[in-house]
């Protein structure tokens, strides 16, 4: 006999209609007074401000313009705003949650998150882990919450180092992961296509 | 429905040790696919690569937190939230439960959004054309925080049932969104409750990409009559369950040092 738990609710798709519940502008209204939005950051939080941008395909290689995309980092420091981060270098940022919440344009196709740069964090065993971003992916069509990462290209060493990255054996998956900057405007942008199925499929994870 | 067994944390952790270590591995035989093709959408939408397996970090085990000031008074109650001149129209129910891990835990604290469609099937979006008309007095979305116990509750209508183009004639069984988030990233999950004896729920393509039965079964509100408030509104109870945690003492540890 083995021990008894309770068993993971199912998944099931967050529809067409995700944004009525997670972004009602998005839908077409205003019904709450605070709004969980792509916005991760404020004119205090520390670190260096960037913009991640980046649409999202399909296996036919059109552009999904339904998907909610949520974002979950570590702070400049490296450091996640939960008490189950016990690292014992930098400090949590009061100014920065490290969450935020975005969803592909109906017309465009892109999404965009306002954050800063995250720090290297603490892997197993004593290793580092690059800096790095998760992201969630749900849409129509999606039956389970899709996850994966955004590393950074300017970030080589690190990376080169990384242990999820260097699980990955073929170079072309690996650098699916990968987020390239450019600069317009004085800001930072990177760029993070996701690709759902086909030759240029971005990594998934298992986590 | 569920059977709510309770754990204890193991005897060997020790006072100190890291309150949320790395979470039970997924089991995917009660998960839908990702490639379910008589969920038409799921075809393109579907990667062909297997998942990459990664161990836990403290990048998967810690998640966003939200507090009770973030959220309006009324964001728990349908009825009220977007209500102009007048109440929403529909058979008024309250839906409530726990959210708990896989351990049996109830998870305090933890956000819990929901949305559905109104009393006819027609969701507030710009993209629904079904020619049920909108509301004026219901939006369809709510959230909620679960208390110290892992306990929730709203109010809103019944939702009602809606054509969609998959098959020609394919209706989805009344239902309501719900999104959760647990205490950590890799928990974070969307799922469906619907109405116990609804005739939908056995031919819906959607609920058939599940591949378990009792998995489909916990997904199915019972009536609650005990929670009901008499001659005003009816009650139904859902649970739901994230994954649970282990307890690491003895193993490469989760973080460095």
């Amino acid at each position: 006999m083995s021990v008894k738990y309770l068993k993971e609710t199912a998944s099931q798709t967050a529809g067409p209609y995700v944004h009525i519940g997670l972004a009602p502008h998005q839908a077409g209204f205003d019904i709450f007074q605070n709004n969980f939005d792509n916005n991760m950051v404020s004119a205090t939080t520390r670190g260096a401000q960037i913009i991640i941008e980046g649409r999202v395909f399909d296996g036919s290689g059109s552009l999904v313009r339904d998907a909610l995309i949520e974002a979950w980092q570590a702070n400049a420091d490296g450091r996640y705003n939960h008490p189950g981060d016990r690292q014992e270098t930098g400090s949590v940022d009061p100014n920065f949650r490290g969450w935020g919440r975005a969803c592909t344009d109906f017309e465009t196709g892109l999404y965009r998150f306002y954050t800063v740069k995250p720090g290297p964090v603490a892997g197993r065993a004593g290793k580092v882990q690059a800096p790095h971003i998760s992201l969630w992916i749900v849409a129509r069509g999606i039956n389970m919450g899709l996850n994966t990462r955004i590393y950074f290209a300017d970030e080589e060493k690190a990376n080169e180092a990384d242990p999820i990255l260097r699980g990955i054996e073929l170079k072309k998956r690996r650098d699916t992961l990968i987020a390239k900057p450019s600069h317009k405007d004085g800001k930072t942008i990177y760029t993070f296509d996701i690709v759902l199925q086909g030759d240029n499929e971005t990594v998934f994870f298992d986590v | 429905m569920n059977d709510l067994v309770s754990h204890a944390p193991p005897a060997f952790v020790k006072e100190g040790g890291n309150p949320y270590p790395e979470l039970f591995r997924r089991d995917y035989a009660s998960q839908s696919p990702a490639y379910a093709p008589i969920y038409k959408t799921s075809v393109l939408r579907s990667p062909r690569n297997a998942l990459l397996s990664i161990d836990h970090s403290v990048s998967e085990t810690t998640g966003p937190m939200f507090g009770q000031n973030e959220l309006g008074m009324l964001d728990n109650d349908l009825i009220l939230n977007y209500a102009k001149d007048g109440e929403a129209i529909g058979p008024r129910i309250i839906v409530h439960g726990y959210i708990l891990d896989e351990n049996g835990r109830g998870l305090p604290n933890t956000l819990v959004e929901f949305w559905q469609a109104n009393a006819g099937g027609r969701y507030r979006h710009k993209n629904d054309t079904y020619l049920a008309p909108i509301d004026p007095n219901f939006g369809g979305c709510g959230r909620t925080l679960t208390d110290e116990n892992g306990y929730y509750y709203f109010r809103t209508i019944r939702p009602g049932a809606y054509p969609w183009r998959n098959y020609v004639n394919s209706w989805r069984p009344a239902h309501i969104h719900f999104s959760l988030f647990g205490n950590a990233f890799a928990q974070r999950l969307i799922t469906q409750m619907y109405f116990e004896g609804d005739p939908l729920i056995k031919v819906c393509p959607i609920i058939k990409t599940i591949p378990d039965e009792e998995a489909i079964q916990r997904l199915i509100a019972p009536l609650d009559l005990n929670a009901s408030v008499p001659d005003d509104t009816m009650a139904y109870r859902f649970d739901m369950v994230l994954r649970g945690r282990r307890s690491t003492l003895f193993e490469n540890r989760l973080e460095g040092n």
